[in-house]
């Protein structure tokens, strides 16, 4: 298997991790049906997905380590290399367009010092245009994260930055169950 | 008299301070449905369905009761049902609101049809990017256990079925119901090939296998609620129930809107509900029914005969809001994901912006759709950033011609569709934007690619 390679050696997979793969598999009729859940679960874990990870899937689900990597290459959410610490998702697609999502996005990259499809130098961002997220009379839209922020206009780009950049500085970021009402339950 | 939302799906989660636990949807008359159809034999419900009129709301609208008819009940094999909860037809977004705001109406729904097909396991797919979504399902679904009206002996009936949330990973195709069906056993998305492999008799595990839309199986708790005869009422005939119209892109209010099928029309939909295009604007055409379908131009007129022979003559703001009303216009009402442009709109990017969906989406299997997908990408690319000659504009429609009809799945119309029917509407605009980039006039501001 090939793909993007660290230079340093990934950390182990955490023990709650290893721990929930029997819970997960035990649920379906058939164990390679765990294959996503347990690709989505290292993910959550580690940031993105690594060989090794790869491997372990496939011992987990009893299939050859080149089956987990077509499904991990198949995917759009899956990832084989680190990103940013805040993942910021536009709407790329007709509806959100409509709405001024290409504008958005030149003036995120911009604010965020981040080129679509790339990394900031320092890390703290990785800046991506996706495909149609289901939330289309809210355009444009963003996802950050594990959460939905609508309507966020071009004109708006350096102020929805801000907000961003202000939340790399919150402890308790990305912690807080989902409350109705608020963004993230969209999300 | 003006014409009015029937919110029937939406008629709780719209009240404030509905909530998405099972107490409050007790309060609201919550699995009375689920209990009247367990006292019923499995058929019965099939039945009451079948007599309803519901069609799918995934896209397709193929009558559901139907589609149960044709589940294989002798092969010995389990019987599984599948919720196509993949929401990602651009333009599309009413699942969404069932999912996280009334998750126990699907549930309800999810348990009268595994019921009615007698399926001991029932899978919701879910879009990967619905996380809090799988959640609150996950949720959901304890919570129904614990009351019994899901897993093990549902209502003292001495049946049981237990129901797994299954995420997604962000492909398109997956919302196609056996490309579904391979994303669930663990493989790459590829659809399988009809035949034989018609998820009624070959499914999941190559089991028989229901795959049924969420808002669908919402349907059919109300199905149930009323009675089949009482449901077909609803609607006009040949088109039964609401329809949420899930409206976006350039009108004033863009939102969600429920209408009982072919009691309004396109004009009364974007002027009387959506309030009409911005201001200073003109509204130039609408997509009705989610990005595959074919797109409709303001100004044209529509002539034909309705399935019952009468003899229609419609502008586009009088099409009535029913399935087979919207296909006798060429289009389709297909998930109700209605996409408004107006006059800002250069046609071209809107297309290139759709080919450039499809040719990210396409799985890959088949030759006319991945190389057709990407080169009308980038063609219709070229016209609108500059580059192109004018036999580009023939070129779309050639490519198009190549794909569809040729494929395993669906995803090879979808490719050729918006193409198939924007470039004879809008032959004329393109060659004008091809000509305006090669005099380097200014262009649109909007940009869409």
């Amino acid at each position: 298997m090939h793909g993007p390679s660290s230079s340093a050696p990934a950390r182990a997979l955490k023990p709650e991790t290893l721990a929930q793969a029997p819970v997960i598999i035990a649920r379906y009729p058939q164990r390679r049906s765990a294959t996503m859940p347990l690709l989505h679960l290292v993910q959550e874990d580690r940031g993105h997905i690594t060989q090794e990870d790869m491997h372990w899937v496939a011992e987990q689900v009893g299939v050859a380590p080149m089956q987990v990597l077509e499904v991990v290459t198949f995917y759009p959410m899956f990832r084989q290399a680190a990103i940013g610490r805040r993942h910021v998702r536009v709407c790329r697609t007709l509806s959100c367009a409509l709405r001024g999502s290409y504008a958005l996005m030149e003036g995120l990259e911009k604010a965020l010092s981040c080129p679509r499809g790339e990394t900031s130098p320092d890390g703290d961002f990785t800046l991506e245009f996706v495909e149609c997220i289901a939330d289309c009379g809210c355009g444009p839209v963003v996802h950050v994260d594990g959460a939905m922020h609508e309507n966020v206009q071009a004109e708006d780009a350096e102020k929805f930055a801000a907000k961003l950049k202000a939340t790399l500085k919150d402890p308790s970021y990305g912690q807080h169950p989902p409350v109705p009402g608020t963004p993230e339950w969209n999300g | 008299m003006p014409a009015v939302e029937r919110p029937v799906i939406y008629a709780n989660l719209r009240k404030p301070g509905y909530t998405v636990d099972l107490d409050c949807y007790l309060k609201h008359g919550g699995y009375e449905a689920l209990r009247k159809a367990v006292a019923m034999k499995p058929e019965e419900v099939c039945k009451e369905v079948e007599l309803s009129g519901l069609r799918g709301r995934g896209g397709a609208g193929f009558p559901t009761g139907m589609k149960w008819k044709f589940l294989d009940r002798e092969s010995g094999k389990p019987v599984y049902l599948v919720v196509n909860a993949d929401e990602s037809e651009p333009g599309t977004y009413k699942d969404r609101q069932i999912i996280y705001k009334d998750p126990h109406q699907m549930l309800e729904g999810v348990a009268i049809t595994a019921w009615a097909i007698q399926a001991k396991q029932a899978f919701i797919y879910i879009r990967g990017e619905f996380i809090h979504g799988a959640k609150l399902l996950e949720a959901a679904i304890a919570e129904a256990k614990a009351k019994g009206f899901l897993g093990q002996n549902i209502l003292g009936s001495g049946y049981s079925c237990d129901v797994i949330v299954h995420r997604g990973a962000g492909s398109y195709v997956c919302g196609e119901e056996t490309g579904l069906i391979e994303s669930l056993e663990g493989k790459r998305g590829y659809p399988r090939i009809k035949p034989p492999y018609f998820p009624a008799v070959l499914g999941l595990y190559n089991c028989p296998t229901i795959v049924n839309n969420a808002e669908t199986l919402a349907q059919v708790k109300h199905v149930l609620a009323l009675g089949g005869a009482e449901f077909a009422k609803i609607g006009v005939p040949g088109d039964s129930g609401t329809h949420i119209w899930c409206v976006s892109g350039l009108v004033k209010r863009p939102g969600l809107y429920e209408i009982e099928a072919g009691k309004a029309t396109f004009g009364e939909l974007l002027y009387d509900f959506c309030g009409g295009p911005l201001d200073g604007r003109k509204f130039k055409a609408i997509i009705p029914g989610g990005s595959s379908t074919k797109i409709l131009k303001f100004g044209e007129r529509f002539k034909g005969k309705l399935p019952g022979g009468t003899e229609f003559d419609w502008a586009l703001e009088d099409i009535p809001l029913d399935s087979n009303s919207i296909a006798a216009c060429g289009t389709g009402l297909g998930t109700g994901g209605t996409i408004v442009m107006d006059d800002s709109v250069e046609m071209i990017q809107a297309l290139s912006n759709l080919n450039a969906f499809y040719a990210h989406e396409t799985c890959g299997q088949c030759t006319p759709c991945r190389e057709g997908s990407l080169w009308l990408s980038r063609v219709s690319g070229r016209i609108a950033k500059g580059g192109a000659r004018e036999s580009d504009v023939p070129l779309l429609l050639d490519i198009a011609n190549q794909v569809a009809g040729r494929t395993i799945c669906a995803h090879g119309e979808a490719v050729a569709w918006p193409v198939q029917s924007a470039v004879p509407k809008f032959k004329d605009e393109y060659l004008e934007s091809i000509r305006l980039r090669q005099s380097g006039e200014p262009v649109p501001k909007l940009k869409l690619i």
